[in-house]
């Protein structure tokens, strides 16, 4: 069984949003107003946050942060219904008509990257017919967050069976990583020990985010250099 | 209690007499009622979005009502239970009034959780599809032992007044209460059991009425979050649930006395006595609030900055780590209320 992981090098990050960008486009993440924006109930699963070093002048940094899918993930064990858990290949999925909307889970994650649907979602009406097929579209009152594109998993591994193959690396890629021009974002399955992922989540640059809380992220980012 | 004397006049007339303050008093709560029931269709027809709630506060002001209305409750079964397992005689005019206020608030709370819902239409999932890993499913089942229990705690002393009821009424109401009184004649042997039956409860609902609120604080320290992750959240809600509880008793002492005319039944040594002990759970409350901020602030575990534009994390200096103050805002509500 794979164990699906991402790398994100920071060093080649530019910034640029194309990651946002492609994941709103494949996952029907609802639009919201500037106004809804002001009162931070943005929905993005994958999001660019700039920072600056402490007391430094430096220049901008960036980190695209999205849902960590921990190895022990705070979020799923204080689900009261069971909708968001850790599937068998390691993505902490979330199960829509089971959720109840309590929010515990968008409270338990550290790294805040659930997203409550505070309304019904919303797009213009030139957007609607864009819609992709194959992802649901969310309710009101539920949680949602980033999936690491489940919906190609699945499409990859029917595709792998009618074609009568295993399903290989290649054929699964989430819309950040197949869009993100500098190859910033890798993707792969961390346990094969040849996979670009599994090297470079060893490689000395190496961190995760809040290690300390022992939440064992498969998202794993490559520092900056100076 | 059935060692009352008979002719207390006073405590009857409300039942069996109603004024016009009582129609105002009903026709403006129910006003309020209606208006808020209005609100929540509102709520539920646009999404939570119309209340002020965010990423990052994703609870606010339903689940501080529930946590206070909860710790309101306490009031009566768990004190009236302390006071009548230590015997203490002066506690009579007061229990009734205690148990009544845990049994209708524990309601209050229950619905601010279902109105702090996303999705209440799918309630049953809780049940069909309970998951035990979390501590919200603690919650429903130590909070609807709670509510049976304290229901039964305040129905047992309750079955002779209603047969003293039953003896003076007519209509209706005649069948309610002699339906309720369960054949109450007050012989000695009806009186044995009765007593046994309270001497049970009293002692059974301690440990329920405890573990009510410390699970209630395990949905917060269950998380990793700063400030809700706390060892001491468990006996700080509790004693902050007996604080407010025996302020809610206070409170409705002093309204029922005036509006009643129970001067008789509610004397000075009742105020006194409860304002030692609201004094006692003060100390306690401020005990434990001094020691969550002077270890906190100690330790430089103040709010960081909370927005980078979408997220609150923060990058520090020096070392490559990241750390999240994203609850404070929550956390402070919390002990604020509380």
């Amino acid at each position: 069984m794979p164990r699906w992981g991402m790398v994100i090098d920071l060093d080649r990050c530019t910034g640029c949003q194309a990651c946002v960008i492609a994941c709103k486009q494949e996952n029907n993440v609802p639009f919201v107003s500037p106004a809804e924006a002001e009162k931070r109930r943005t929905i993005a699963w994958i999001n660019v946050i700039q920072f600056r070093e402490e007391n430094s002048t430096s220049r901008m940094k960036f980190l695209p942060i999205l849902c960590q899918h921990c190895d022990r993930p705070p979020c799923t064990p204080v689900c009261p219904t069971g909708a968001t858990y850790k599937n068998k290949e390691g993505l902490v999925a979330q199960v829509y008509p089971r959720c109840i909307g309590c929010r515990y889970c968008a409270n338990a994650c550290p790294y805040t990257i659930k997203f409550f649907n505070w309304y019904a979602p919303h797009w213009p009406e030139q957007m609607q017919p864009m819609l992709n097929p194959d992802v649901s579209v969310r309710p009101k009152g539920v949680v949602e967050k980033c999936t690491f594109c489940h919906h190609r998993l699945m499409k990859a591994k029917e595709k792998a069976e009618t074609e009568k193959r295993e399903l290989s690396p290649e054929d699964y890629t989430p819309a950040c990583a197949q869009t993100c021009p500098t190859g910033a974002i890798i993707f792969g399955d961390l346990d094969d020990p040849y996979s670009e992922v599994a090297r470079l989540s060893k490689d000395a640059r190496a961190f995760t985010l809040m290690e300390d809380l022992g939440t064992k992220p498969k998202v794993i980012y490559l520092r900056a250099g100076a | 209690m059935q060692t009352r004397p008979i002719n207390d006049e006073a405590l009857f007339k409300p039942i069996l007499f109603t004024g016009k303050k009582f129609y105002l008093t009903v026709a403006i709560l129910s006003a309020i009622v209606i208006w808020a029931a209005f609100i929540w269709i509102w709520q539920l027809w646009h999404g939570l979005g119309v209340t002020g709630l965010n990423r990052s506060v994703f609870w606010g002001v339903y689940i501080t009502n529930f946590v206070f209305f909860i710790g309101v409750s306490h009031a009566g079964t768990l004190i009236s239970a302390i006071l009548r397992l230590s015997r203490a005689e002066w506690r009579r005019s007061i229990t009734r009034m205690a148990e009544v206020i845990t049994v209708l608030v524990l309601f209050f709370g229950v619905a601010n959780v279902i109105i702090d819902m996303g999705r209440p239409d799918r309630l049953l999932n809780v049940i069909k599809h309970g998951h035990f890993s979390s501590p919200l499913l603690w919650d429903v089942c130590s909070i609807s032992t709670y509510l049976t229990a304290s229901t039964i705690y305040l129905f047992l002393p309750l079955i002779p007044d209603i047969a003293l009821l039953r003896d003076r009424v007519s209509g209706w109401r005649k069948k309610l209460y002699t339906f309720l009184s369960l054949n109450w004649q007050g012989t000695e042997e009806q009186v044995k059991r009765l007593q046994k039956a309270i001497g049970i409860m009293a002692v059974a609902v301690i440990p329920i009425a405890v573990s009510v609120h410390t699970v209630v604080s395990y949905v917060f320290a269950m998380t990793v979050q700063p400030m809700w992750h706390s060892a001491i959240f468990g006996p700080y809600f509790v004693v902050g649930a007996i604080f407010s509880g025996i302020a809610a008793i206070i409170t409705g002492m002093a309204i029922i006395r005036k509006v009643y005319h129970l001067e008789d039944y509610l004397k000075p040594i009742h105020f006194n006595n409860l304002g030692i002990l609201l004094l006692v759970m003060t100390l306690l409350w401020f005990y434990f609030t001094f020691g969550e901020y002077l270890t906190t602030w100690y330790g430089h575990y103040g709010p960081g900055l909370l927005g980078m534009g979408m997220s609150p994390v923060r990058f520090q200096s020096g070392s490559q780590k990241y750390s999240a103050d994203t609850l404070l805002y929550s956390g402070a509500c919390l002990s604020s209320v509380l």
